[in-house]
């Protein structure tokens, strides 16, 4: 079975990343950061693959009525009911915290005492880390569509449909609750062609808990295909859609077979404001680099293997966690893998590698759907931005203290300038405000002459 | 000389031999991708896969006796280089050892059977699985429009003259996606979509038209380039074969002596326009009958 795209007809609202967890100490000290409905309208899917066999996890931060709430995916088989579940919310927030772009913060040392800090810091040591009734069975006969199955799974009533016409099978969604927009017919027409059925979803509000998010609906299935429908996201007229995926495989990294797949710029200096408006930031920065791209391309965000990480968002996924989102090698083979050599290992080893990957997309950046393979490539690769926070002395202590705020000034200069580059935000702004803070050369006080710089061979070996 | 005629006589030279503009092209090929793509062509994999082709060049011609001769091998590394992905330098050094290996190896009537470069890859993805790739979305749209530009103008200029193997195969492979669009009802940007791909760009003008392993004859040429394109398509359609073109060219290229047997016509030869000084072509040619020593150098 496949799965041919995720889509609301009621929409899959979603506020996606969070980037809270302890600020703890590594290379840097991690900082805490929650923000959340920085992107609006976007969609969370897990995908685990292994050969043929794929589990998907389709995540919602609807927060409407949940009679409101509706979910149409088209699909080619019929999945049995053993095959659909529903998963804790939680999981895939964690796996979005745990591969989130992250700042990490460093503070500068007094240039005066013998050691002077350097980039490349030992690094602290590692801490532990509904049933349909009779009327719409009729209803369905004479629109030509078929009711293939019919389940309750949690608080979801799910039904596979076939159908002859798209009209008929559109007519039958709206008859029945699921608003699927205008211009849907061209899509459903050529997925019905396709030979493929639609898997629709809605809460039944009976067995709804009234607790205020849904869970996420999981469906396992085999087939050669790896790919994400994403054509009917795409018909609704409100703009552009956000999708994340979180792939994980055994093997490594994930990429688009039919997109180009680029490397957000990461392992940045920024200046030190960046820490209070981060999600700002980020969401700056991913519309910057998608207009750089021409909008069609699909970034990766993360990529790592899910046994450690360095610096954390978050904890990587548990065993039990992982299980749960089906990772179905696990327990297969009675594997357990050696404890990797790193930094900050997870509570326990896993073979399980994962990439995170982000799309903005619409109908005409993205006219087909996405399709992925796994390839080998285990790099790891990580979206972090680094603040530096700067040594507040008497800079007129000694030498290394004027060389110091020589040098400060310069870095300055070039957080300004990769912060621009990075967001598209103004320089001169962002100067501004650095000085505001404190972070230009004003904020410095030598009273001595400005000593001469030296050649630049007397700092090349430090010998002059 | 002046300068105008240093020019006139530079593209006199690089006009001798077919394979020189193909070099050309590859090589800005090359360069595109390892400046326009996060996971694309490395010059260390170029090395690898060079040293490969290489050596398996020179032990071929040690063991045939042919004189040896870099220019094919050039084209099968630098193909390589861009086509292939491995989580290790070494694997393009192994791609260029199979891809030449099975130039010398694998013939019928003194033609290779396979184009080195895609039997290099299609080995390499069968052994080792995940750990060889090609990635074909790899590449942006204005990268791409410089591409076709660049492979065109090569194929145009080169006296190859296969531009209809070239125009065959993707003619068929774009009638057969638009006709799929048009049944399906799909917006035509869809199989429009699915021509930008880098890995077709290359295949079209540096694998599908290599004449070496190709039918001599243009009705055979065309009937190959139209099944290639067909499978093709049925790979991507139906059951998702990675590396589709690559495969499809593989599993498709014994029907090469089939064709030649059916449709008979003069063989190709490299710089035939132009030969060397003692009227020799260097290549790994052996004639039908003729495998003994020297059989590779072409009377004139």
């Amino acid at each position: 079975m496949k799965l041919r795209h995720i889509l609301g007809g009621a929409a899959l609202g979603l506020a996606s990343l969070s980037l809270s967890a302890p600020a703890q100490a590594f290379c840097g000290f991690f900082v805490a950061k929650a923000d959340t409905d920085l992107f609006n309208d976007a969609s969370k899917v897990a995908l685990v693959r292994d050969d043929e066999r794929t589990v998907i996890t389709m995540a919602s931060d609807y927060r409407g009525e949940p009679s409101e709430f509706a979910m149409v995916i088209p699909v080619v088989d019929v999945p049995e009911r053993e095959q659909i579940n529903v998963a804790d919310p939680g999981l895939i927030e964690h796996l979005d915290e745990y591969t989130a772009p992250r700042l990490v913060e460093y503070h500068d040392e007094n240039p005066c005492d013998v050691y002077r800090y350097r980039d490349a810091v030992a690094m602290a040591a590692p801490e532990a880390g509904g049933a349909i009734d009779d009327m719409a069975m009729e209803e369905a006969e004479d629109l030509g569509v078929t009711i293939e199955a019919e389940y309750e799974v949690g608080e979801y009533d799910i039904l596979i449909l076939s159908a002859e016409e798209s009209d008929g099978l559109i007519s039958w969604l709206n008859q029945n609750g699921y608003r699927i927009p205008d211009g849907a017919e061209e899509v459903v027409g050529s997925y019905l062609k396709q030979g493929m059925k639609f898997f629709v979803a809605k809460v039944n509000l009976e067995r709804h808990d009234g607790a205020g998010f849904l869970r996420p609906i999981q469906v396992a299935y085999e087939d050669e295909d790896f790919m994400l429908p994403i054509r009917l996201g795409t018909v609704n007229a409100e703009g552009k859609q956000e999708l994340f995926v979180f792939a994980m495989t055994r093997k490594g990294r994930v990429e688009t077979t039919n997109y180009k797949t680029v490397k957000l710029p990461s392992d940045m200096d920024v200046p030190i404001f960046v820490k209070d408006e981060f999600g700002e930031f980020y969401k700056d920065m991913f519309a910057h680099q998608v207009e750089k791209e021409n909008g069609k391309a699909v970034f990766m965000e993360y990529a790592w293997d899910m046994s450690w990480c360095d610096p954390c968002a978050a904890e990587p996924l548990s065993r039990s966690q992982l299980r749960e989102l089906g990772v179905m090698w696990l327990d297969e083979d009675g594997q357990q893998p050696e404890p990797r050599p790193g930094f900050r290992p997870g509570p326990q080893p896993v073979d399980v590698f994962v990439t995170r990957l982000h799309l903005r997309y619409d109908g005409k950046t993205f006219p087909q759907d996405l399709t992925f393979q796994v390839t080998g490539d285990r790099d790891n690769y990580q979206g972090r931005y680094v603040l530096r926070h700067p040594w507040r002395g008497d800079f007129n202590e000694c030498e290394a203290a004027r060389d110091y705020a020589d040098d400060l000034v310069d870095r300055w200069d070039q957080e300004a300038e990769n912060l621009a580059k990075l967001t598209g935000w103004d320089e001169d702004e962002i100067k501004d405000k650095m000085a505001a803070g404190g972070y230009s050369e004003a904020s410095i006080n030598i009273d001595l002459e400005p000593k001469e710089k030296k050649p630049w061979w007397q700092r090349l070996w430090g010998n002059g | 000389m002046n300068v105008r005629d240093a020019t006139f006589e530079g593209v006199r030279a690089v006009n001798r031999d077919a394979r020189h503009w193909q070099i050309l092209a590859l090589s800005g090929l090359f360069l595109i991708s390892v400046y326009t793509t996060d996971f694309g062509a490395r010059p260390m994999h170029l090395i690898s896969a060079f040293s490969g082709a290489m050596t398996a060049q020179a032990l071929g011609s040690l063991i045939v006796r042919t004189r040896f001769e870099w220019k094919s091998a050039a084209i099968t590394s630098l193909s390589l280089s861009i086509l292939m992905r491995a989580v290790d330098p070494w694997m393009w050094f192994a791609a260029g050892i199979i891809a030449i290996g099975l130039k010398f190896a694998v013939r019928y009537k003194g033609k290779h059977i396979f184009n080195p470069a895609c039997i290099g890859i299609v080995v390499m993805c069968l052994v080792f699985g995940r750990d060889v790739w090609v990635s074909p979305g790899q590449w942006g749209q204005a990268p791409l429009i410089a591409g076709w530009a660049l492979a065109l103008a090569a194929l145009v200029l080169s006296s190859a003259k296969r531009l209809d193997i070239a125009l065959g195969f993707i003619g068929t492979f774009a009638a057969i996606l638009f006709g799929r669009a048009l049944w399906l009802g799909d917006p035509m940007a869809i199989p429009m979509h699915q021509l930008s791909s880098g890995t077709l760009l290359v295949f079209t003008f540096f694998m599908i038209t290599d004449p070496r392993s190709t039918p001599d004859s243009r009705a055979g040429r065309l009937i190959f380039a139209a099944s290639v394109a067909s499978l093709t398509a049925w790979f991507i359609i139906g059951p998702n074969v990675r590396a589709a073109p690559l495969m499809a060219l593989a599993a498709l290229s014994i029907l090469t002596p089939v064709l030649d047997r059916l449709i008979p016509a003069s063989r190709f030869q490299w710089g035939t326009h132009s030969k060397s000084k003692e009227g020799r072509t260097h290549e790994t040619q052996t004639y039908p009958g003729r495998r003994s020593a020297g059989a590779g150098l072409a009377q004139p």
